[in-house]
């Protein structure tokens, strides 16, 4: 697996003897490749000597970490109480439709990643959903099914522009 | 126009989801000095701007978005989104402790908050004397228990240990709430100061703050006033001069509900699957790292330097009985003006949902509010008038919990939301007690049964059955409170759960399995729903009225959408 392992050694080089950091460490890890993969996740064990089930183990238990890479565009769905109350599931599925994708999953020309999140915290322009990417995240609120497929098809087309 | 000094626009989350930050743009590129500021609480009415003319007077501009921001430079007069004199009561009907500085003050400025008065008196006292000013301000935890804070303070400060811990819980997991995200994005410095008074109080001399990952702001604006707080001496060394140090680092949660739940919250501190533990040991004896730790919420917190500026019997004359100050509320769901609202303790739920928050939106029939989150109930109408203090919000089967408020309408299923939050908890259970790991799940099935129209008779008392064991059962909060959502819309709209499982319908149109789609006299025969209907349910020559097939509808709601006579209805 080939990984740019400078980075991630710079960071255990900081942290890999420091009790209670393994999850600032997936954190950070994270954040420098997008996912944790096998080689990141066995690679940190070496360095800091926490098997690497027990650090799956953690990976797995918080909805953060993502073991499967992701696409250029995180889409954060929120389906928390106030957006549910508003509709969120209808706009979970258009947007589902939309990309022909479930919860979870990416494009398959690796645009987009759809996830369902609770609560972004904007509850009182619901329903809600937070676009990830390089250029940092964009909340969009008051969203209806047809607006959320207009701005799917705008961040598609920005893309294919700057191809 | 008149000369404008300086435009503050409001930066929260919402404001900016709300596109302010294109607004101070669109201002800055004329030349007019642009200043943040956090969440006002009228999010409803984001962006909200702020213009400060050079006589002193301002006025507040609301649906401030680009385009109005455009129109204005060229020309349009600024009356036309002047804040509205029934939008000014949204606030004017609020006491603001907590939100004193949020919305008012440029949260990335730490001259603008002050210079830390609260703390530089703390530390001139002895920890008792502190103990005993909070003990007479009758401040209660707002994280959702409301235990009081004294107490836990008292047993932290008495504890033995090497070294102590303060731990700010700002996990904020109750999907639908956003109050603490507000204070820490409007007002970081008075978590700080709080924390700080805290740790002179019980010996501590390091803090953390455990922030939720999906709030990247509040974190930025926390680093920043830590950065400032340490610069100006507030934080760090020999604070003040005396023997007293404090330093505060910020730890990113890695998103589980469960890790709000304080001991939970500990063992993600130190980098563990987050699962609760037995207590006692409680985190006052044993906590971080076995060390003696005070656990607060972030209103908590904020609401310190407050009663130390302003005296414990200050703070104790506002509220009701047993629940004292202010508490802030989410108002969000189907209400009109949503935000956040603080109030004092006591005042009805009616006076919040209808004074503040101006009722249901669209105009339709309010049919409950849920308190509490996954862990509380819904209320309905007729309790409506119950004073918001924990004891008498308890009686009702729901809880204060941390503030969030949903408001649901006609529109709403009350067994699809007992559905909904059982899905949650279910899905957020970390799996260690059986009750709460199966039985959770156990309930959900049923609950999901019953929205699709295969609810057996047996089913309700099941699920009473269920829901007794799962609280008896559960080593946690989380567990332990799980089943309240069930059980208060099992009290309050039996009738639509009987609805659901014996007559085979939802009242509420919302349940998928339960309703169908039909096209009423409204229809002239646009083509809209025919030309969009995925399946070709619909029928119908142009100009006459439509024909829906509901063998083949799927129910997607797509005509529903492509309509503009209301002529698709679900029945
Ligand atoms: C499942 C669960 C989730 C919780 N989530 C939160 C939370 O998000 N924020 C919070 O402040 N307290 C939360 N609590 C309450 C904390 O355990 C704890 O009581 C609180 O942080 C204490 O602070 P306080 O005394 O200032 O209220 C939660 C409790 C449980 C059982
Ligand atoms: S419930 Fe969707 S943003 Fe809070």
């Amino acid at each position: 697996m080939n990984i740019e392992l400078e980075k991630l050694d710079k960071l255990l080089d900081k942290y890999a003897d420091a009790p209670g950091s393994l999850i600032t460490v997936l954190q950070n890890a994270q954040e420098i490749y997008g996912w944790l993969s096998e080689g990141t996740i066995e690679h940190i064990s070496g360095r800091t000597g926490i098997k690497a089930a027990k650090i799956y183990g953690v990976a797995t238990f918080y909805t953060q970490f993502r073991l499967k890479p992701i696409g250029k565009h995180l889409i954060m769905l929120c389906k928390g109480t106030a957006c549910h109350v508003n509709g969120a599931d209808d706009i979970a599925a258009a947007a589902s439709e939309h990309l022909s994708v479930a919860d979870n999953e990416t494009t398959a020309d690796g645009l987009f990643t759809l996830n369902y999140v609770a609560c972004l915290g904007c509850c009182s322009l619901a329903p809600v959903m937070m676009i990830r990417s390089d250029g940092g995240e964009e909340t969009y609120g008051s969203l209806t099914n047809a607006k959320v497929r207009q701005i799917l098809d705008d961040i598609r087309a920005k893309e294919a522009a700057a191809e | 126009m008149k000369y404008i000094v300086k435009a503050v626009i409001g930066q929260g989350s919402c404001g900016i989801a709300s596109g302010s930050k294109k607004t101070a743009a669109i201002l800055e590129a004329v030349g007019i000095p642009v200043e943040p500021t956090g969440c006002i609480g009228n999010c409803y009415l984001e962006p909200i701007v702020d213009f400060h003319f050079a006589d002193g007077s301002s006025t507040r501009l609301v649906k401030f978005d680009e385009e109005a921001a455009k129109k204005v430079l060229s020309g349009e007069p600024l009356a036309n989104y002047i804040i509205s004199e029934e939008d000014e009561r949204y606030l004017s009907g609020q006491k603001r402790i907590v939100l004193r500085n949020a919305g008012v003050i440029n949260p990335e400025d730490i001259s603008a908050y002050g210079d830390y008065s609260a703390l530089r008196n703390a530390v001139t006292h002895r920890s008792e004397e502190i103990i005993q000013t909070l003990k007479t301000s009758g401040l209660r935890g707002r994280g959702g228990a409301g235990f009081p804070t004294w107490f836990k303070w008292d047993a932290a400060a008495k504890a033995v240990g090497d070294t102590k811990y303060v731990v700010c819980n700002a996990d904020e997991g109750d999907p639908g709430a956003f109050m603490d995200r507000s204070v820490l994005e409007g007002d970081p410095h008075s978590v700080l100061e709080g924390m700080a008074i805290c740790g002179f109080t019980i010996g501590a001399s390091e803090g953390i703050i455990y922030v939720r990952a999906e709030y990247p702001l509040a974190i930025k604006r926390l680093e920043i006033a830590i950065g400032q707080a340490l610069e100006k001496g507030y934080l760090g060394e020999n604070i003040f001069n005396t023997a007293f140090s404090f330093k505060i680092r910020i730890k990113a949660g890695a998103g589980a509900f469960v890790c709000g739940e304080e001991t939970a919250l500990i063992a993600s501190l130190e980098g563990e699957r987050g699962m609760p533990r037995l207590k006692p040991p409680f985190p006052a004896q044993k906590g971080y790292w076995q060390q003696p730790t005070n656990i607060n919420n972030v209103e908590t917190f904020a609401n310190i330097p407050w009663i130390f500026n302003n005296g414990g019997d200050k703070f104790e004359a506002i509220g009701y009985e047993k629940s004292k100050g202010t508490k802030v509320f989410a108002l969000a769901g189907k209400i009109r003006r949503g935000g956040l609202a603080e109030v004092p303790m006591g005042v009805s739920l009616r006076d919040i949902i209808y004074g503040i928050g101006g009722g249901i939106k669209d105009g339709k029939q309010f049919k409950a509010v849920q308190l509490g989150g996954p862990s509380g109930g819904c209320v309905p109408e007729e309790l409506l008038d119950t004073p918001v203090d924990y004891e008498s919000i308890n009686q009702t089967g729901a809880i204060v919990g941390s503030g969030g408020m949903i408001v649901m309408d006609e529109t709403t299923c009350m067994v699809d939301m007992a559905r909904y939050f059982l899905d949650f908890t279910r899905n957020e259970s970390c799996g260690k007690c059986n009750y709460c790991r199966i039985g959770t799940k156990r309930m959900l099935e049923i609950l999901e049964r019953i929205t699709e129209g295969k609810g057996e008779p047996s089913d309700i008392e099941l699920l009473h059955e269920l829901a007794d064991k799962v609280k008896e059962g559960s080593l946690c909060g989380l567990g332990q409170t799980a089943p309240n959502p069930v059980l208060t819309t099992l009290r309050y709209f039996g009738n639509e759960y009987y609805d659901h499982i014996f007559e085979k319908k939802c009242t509420a149109h919302s349940c998928k399995a339960l309703i169908h789609y039909d096209i009423n006299e409204n229809c002239i025969g646009c083509g809209a729903c025919k030309r969009n209907c995925p399946v070709e349910a619909i029928s119908g020559e142009r100009k006459v009225r439509h024909v829906l097939d509901k063998e083949k509808c799927i129910k997607c709601g797509k005509c529903i959408e492509s309509c503009k006579f209301n002529a698709v209805v679900k029945i």
